[in-house]
């Protein structure tokens, strides 16, 4: 059947003909390559490292048993290992709070005040540090918290030493200097993660209407109430957004405490240790399973609470 | 009715002290760069000196990993591109059954902590016995590049009018000629910076790469060894310039290649 006005003009029109009367085979071709190779490759891949988990090592071949067992997840119950998961749950808890701490005048002022050439500032200003190379970012921070970095010199000239001195005295999350402290951490944590707060924060603050203010400002709310009752609960929502990436980012980090820090281990540092020099994938695989159980919950948690509106 | 604009003086300064911290540390690589001392990071730098950079010139241990670094960035930008398009296409024309099991699919490289895409590559690897190679890195870099391109891509595509394409398909184009002569012009600055910005992403990504590389190094990988056990500090300092800088001109081309639109390029790393 010729149904074209025009004649046929090689495989190209063929094609297109086909793709014409069954629109279906034009998705599937587009459709199947990246769909095999997130499925084989990034899927598999996943799948893989669960399978991983319910292996174990032989303890005195060092090798791994290809056998069924659930003695790996077992040992992360070991105090040492469970003290690592409760170690990064903490940190990655306070880094999220006061990533939004921090974040949120930034967002607030971005989304309500910032216009025109200032509106562009903020956009750059936020997204380049976004984007800008990671191990530089931290690499800053060993300079800047090093102990005779600026931080120091500039607590030493206006006299505030012994506040830096007695911050770093304090039981546990003190240490010789910042760069080897559990302080140090958490900044560079703040300071790394806190555009991914900033950015859906300033999302949901966009979208509340300026004429709710308005009309809270006529039913004689002060601008303290106003932030309170009505700001503050409309973007609650990008906060949440915010914090699934703070909290997920700083949970599987294991560069940052290895460069700024003490010796004490997160759950990235142990999956990176025990598959490399350890050699122990099936417990590496198990703990790299533990943050993905707990960003399951969280997002559970976080789309109950209407987060997933203000990505 | 009191002035809408005006931001409270406290707002105002936490705003600008905000933006700040998020950008002189930065500027503070810069410095270190310059200065006599390369044992200690002390500050203020006891004296400047622009002999750093010819020594990370010379250093022979520096140039290979940059070569690995460029060529990995490019295989697996040109990878993601296409695949990444094709995602865009399909996700754009259709609603089909799983297109939002897809769209999570897609997201999930970079939603889940790269140590566990890093980890996961690595089991499969070592299930499969795969060795090591510049293979292995790209895969692992590819995969998380394709939702950088997909996210600029399929932007592009939801601004696009539908009927141009069937114009086109009027005027007797077939699907290749309406791909070469319609979408790819209209697509064009789209696809740039989404490359663009998956160049910088792939050339600074640290953490999957370690899982997958085996003995070879990248830039950020040797920058990385440097952080752990120093040599010469100024000469990380350059090298960590010339990363700053390979990551940071790109994504400034991708902001002006998309700005005015709907959607501005970076919003979703």
């Amino acid at each position: 059947m010729k149904s074209a006005l025009l004649p046929e003009r090689g495989p190209g029109d063929r094609l297109t003909a086909i793709f014409w009367r069954r629109p279906r085979v034009l998705l599937a071709v587009l459709i199947a390559p990246p769909l095999l190779w997130l499925g084989v490759v990034y899927i598999g891949s996943l799948a893989a490292l669960l399978l991983q988990s319910f292996y174990s090592i032989d303890e005195f071949s060092g090798l791994v048993v290809r056998e069924f067992t659930l003695k790996t997840y077992g040992e992360l119950l070991r105090p040492a290992n469970f003290d690592i998961i409760r170690r990064t749950l903490l940190m990655s808890a306070s880094v999220t709070l006061a990533s939004a701490v921090v974040a949120f005048p930034i967002a607030y002022y971005a989304a309500r005040y910032a216009t025109g050439r200032w509106k562009a500032v903020f956009y750059l200003g936020i997204m380049l540090p976004l984007w800008s190379s990671y191990l530089v970012k931290v690499y800053a921070w060993k300079l800047i918290l090093a102990k005779e970095g600026i931080v120091t010199w500039v607590a030493d000239s206006v006299g505030l030493g012994f506040l830096l001195d007695a911050a770093l005295a304090l039981p546990g999350v003190g240490g010789n200097s910042l760069s080897t402290s559990f302080l140090g951490t958490f900044l560079v944590f703040v300071y790394v993660w806190l555009p991914y707060m900033i950015l859906p924060m300033q999302a949901a603050l966009e979208r509340v209407p300026k004429s709710l203010l308005e009309a809270s400002a006529d039913l004689g709310a002060s601008s303290a109430q106003t932030f309170r009752t009505v700001i503050l609960p409309l973007a609650m929502p990008g906060v949440i957004a915010g914090s699934i990436f703070t909290f997920s980012l700083t949970m599987g980090d294991y560069i940052i405490p290895q460069i700024v820090g003490t010796s004490a281990r997160f759950i990235g540092l142990a999956v990176y240790q025990l598959q490399g020099t350890a050699g122990n994938l099936p417990l590496a695989a198990a703990f790299a399973v533990v943050p993905i159980i707990i960003m399951l919950i969280y997002l559970s948690l976080a789309k109950r609470a209407g987060a997933f509106d203000a990505l | 009715m009191r002035s809408e604009n005006r931001a409270p003086k406290s707002l105002t300064l936490a705003a600008i002290g905000g933006l700040l911290f998020l950008h002189l540390p930065i500027a503070l690589i810069f410095l270190y760069a310059f200065t006599t001392e390369e044992r200690t990071y002390q500050f203020p730098p006891p004296g400047l000196t622009l002999k750093w950079f010819a020594v990370a010139w010379n250093r022979a241990d520096i140039w290979p990993p940059l070569y690995l670094s460029l060529r990995v960035a490019a295989v697996a930008t040109l990878m993601a591109l296409v695949l990444g398009t094709l995602c865009a296409a399909a996700m754009a024309r259709a609603r089909f059954f799983g297109r939002d099991q897809l769209s999570l699919l897609i997201i999930l490289p970079i939603a889940l902590p790269g140590v566990i895409t890093g980890m996961s590559l690595r089991s499969a690897f070592s299930l499969m016995d795969i060795p090591f190679s510049t293979l292995t890195i790209i895969l692992g870099h590819a995969t998380f590049c394709i939702v950088i391109v997909y996210n600029n891509a399929v932007a592009r595509f939801r601004r696009l009018s539908g009927s141009i394409t069937e114009a086109s398909a009027d005027l007797g184009a077939n699907s290749f000629q309406t791909f070469r002569y319609i979408l790819l012009p209209n697509l064009g600055s789209a696809l740039l910076a989404g490359a663009m910005l998956a160049f910088a992403l792939s050339f600074d990504e640290v953490i999957v790469t370690t899982f997958t590389a085996g003995q070879q190094s990248t830039l950020p990988i040797w920058m990385l060894q440097e952080l752990v056990r120093p040599r010469q500090r100024p000469v990380t300092n350059v090298v960590a310039i010339v990363v700053f800088a390979t990551t940071f001109i790109p994504i400034l081309i991708a902001y002006y290649l998309t700005r005015g639109g709907s959607e501005t390029a970076g919003g979703g790393k």
